[in-house]
């Protein structure tokens, strides 16, 4: 097989995407989203900003941010082919899809070297 | 219970603008099967309805049709659960239709020898040398995507393959599993080649529909999305080493 | 003899609100999009957090505006929707195989140095875990992922 084929490797990025944001997101929402800004919890700031800042922690962030995004992408994606029956324009709408993934990836990058 | 039930079943002829509609009343018993609903039509009210039909007995795969929306074999599928009626009968969706109740099925006709359905080897073992042996383990391996009758239901209710003609469809997709997982085939790179193309199992969004209608409980969408796994570690192990032995 | 002039059947542009399954599959493609929408939400935060605690605080009053409130409340329906439908398909997706499977010879063709040739290698046979064995551990999963986040994050 010499050709090289680009679905194989953003659907392996769509999976991956999809297990840890069903494992991980439900509860980065209910304590990020709602327990704290709602004052049901309320941890130091010095404390948030030790765990965030510890090298792990800026791993994982960066590869789950990555993952999720392109999960994001490639779903919705098709959710505009297939839902919107946009298909004739496939090749925009993953150019948009995968490249702002891209860029929100990218972002994350410079979020994690910089905090 | 009342003794007669509306069929209303799609009518058309080639060159006519479009399908319509004709009802007929036909006698509403018990183990009567929407099938035998349409034999009745046929033999006492009108000659000319058009339908396939073989086994009546859900194992030929020839009597694929919409009831009440739901791609269903019609000879498994009984007119008193539609009691007080009317029951609705269509062709089969996403094929085109040739006439009433028969439908195109080149499409599929084309696609399944694409993902070569066989046994592939490439020693010249014949009849004579003796039989493959097969543990009833490695029969159980692929036993299940082996059931498939060639219904085409799985295709009437995939919205993918309404949307995309070129998708190569879950019993393509399950038959071509069928044959990688069997102890006795050495082709699976030959079916990778066809099926990991855009128009192979990479359009399959796992909707699901398609094992929900399946008569015969294959589970094509399992199959697809084992084949998606398969495919796309292949793809890896391709990508990461080239050139080594594995 | 030439081919009958066959009726093309249409395809609705609201396909997908004719059955309920088709309308379930849309909702959960949908989710994604509300995966999308915390992933920035968390990046935004992060980046809050690291410019000192009155951005964080900041952060956290524009978060708590009766507007993102409730959009972060339909995000969480909608990642658990996706949680309990993964979990739920995986088993179809993939083959969990447990102590009951043991590992066979078999002739597969392999590629060496570029090449696929026919060569002797190892499958695993029997041994399917069932369905319901491999949901339960995804949620045993989830529970755990959860319990030491809320620990790492409250502690």
């Amino acid at each position: 097989m010499t050709k090289r084929h680009v679905e194989p490797i953003v659907w392996l990025l769509f999976s991956g995407g999809g297990v840890v944001a069903s494992v991980f997101l439900p509860i980065l929402i209910v304590l990020f989203g709602l327990a704290i800004p709602l004052g049901w919890v309320q941890p130091e700031y010095d404390h948030l900003h030790a765990v965030v800042s510890h090298w792990l922690t800026r791993l994982v962030f960066l590869g789950l941010v990555v993952l999720m995004l392109f999960h994001w992408a490639h779903r919705f994606r098709f959710t505009l082919d297939d839902g919107l029956q946009l298909r004739s324009f496939d090749r925009p709408i993953a150019v948009l899809c995968y490249g702002g993934a891209l860029v929100g990836s990218m972002a994350a990058l410079l979020i994690v070297l910089t905090i | 219970m009342a003794d007669s039930i509306q069929m209303h079943v799609t009518r058309y002829s080639p060159g006519d603008p479009a399908p319509t509609v004709a009802v007929y009343e036909v006698p509403a018993r018990k183990d009567w099967a929407i099938l035998d609903g349409l034999n009745y039509i046929k033999d006492h009210v009108d000659g000319s309805l058009s339908y396939r039909w073989s086994c009546r007995m859900g194992i030929c795969g020839s009597c694929g049709m919409n009831v009440e929306g739901e791609p269903e074999l019609t000879c498994a599928t009984f007119l008193t659960d539609y009691a007080p009626g009317p029951v609705r009968v269509e062709p089969l969706s996403n094929f085109p239709i040739v006439r009433d109740l028969v439908v195109d099925i080149e499409d599929f006709m084309e696609k399944l020898p694409r993902v070569k359905p066989w046994i592939i080897r490439d020693d010249d073992v014949t009849v004579i040398d003796g039989e493959y042996l097969q543990t009833p383990e490695e029969l159980e391996e692929y036993k299940q995507f082996s059931n498939c009758i060639n219904c085409m239901l799985c295709y009437a209710a995939c919205p993918i393959y309404g949307l995309e003609p070129d998708f190569i469809g879950p019993a393509a997709i399950a038959l071509a599993e069928r044959y990688d997982l069997d102890s006795r085939d050495r082709g699976q790179r030959e079916r990778l080649d066809v099926l990991i193309e855009k128009e192979g199992v990479w359009g399959c969004t796992f909707v699901g529909e398609c094992t929900r209608v399946c008569p015969k409980h294959v589970d094509p969408a399992g199959a697809i999305q084992r084949y998606k796994l398969k495919a796309a570690t292949e793809n890896l192990r391709a990508f990461l080493l080239p050139r080594g032995a594995r | 003899m030439s081919a009958p002039v066959t009726y093309r059947q249409p395809v609705s542009r609201l396909w997908w609100l004719k059955k309920r399954t088709y309308v379930l599959f849309v909702m959960r493609e949908l989710s994604s999009v509300f995966v999308a929408w915390f992933v920035v939400f968390l990046m935004m935060m992060v980046f809050a957090i690291g410019r000192g605690e009155e951005s964080y605080q900041k952060f956290m009053d524009w978060a708590a505006s009766p507007v993102i409130v409730v959009i972060n409340v339909v995000a969480l329906a909608f990642s658990l929707l996706h949680t309990v439908t993964w979990f739920a398909l995986t088993p179809q997706a993939m083959v969990v195989r447990g102590p009951g499977s043991r590992q066979v010879r078999a002739m597969k063709e392999v590629r060496v140095a570029g090449q696929w040739v026919p060569a002797a290698t190892v499958v695993r046979v029997g041994g399917r875990l069932p369905a319901s064995v491999v949901i339960a551990s995804q949620y045993v999963g989830l529970v755990a992922v959860s319990a030491f986040i809320t620990w790492l994050v409250l502690r």
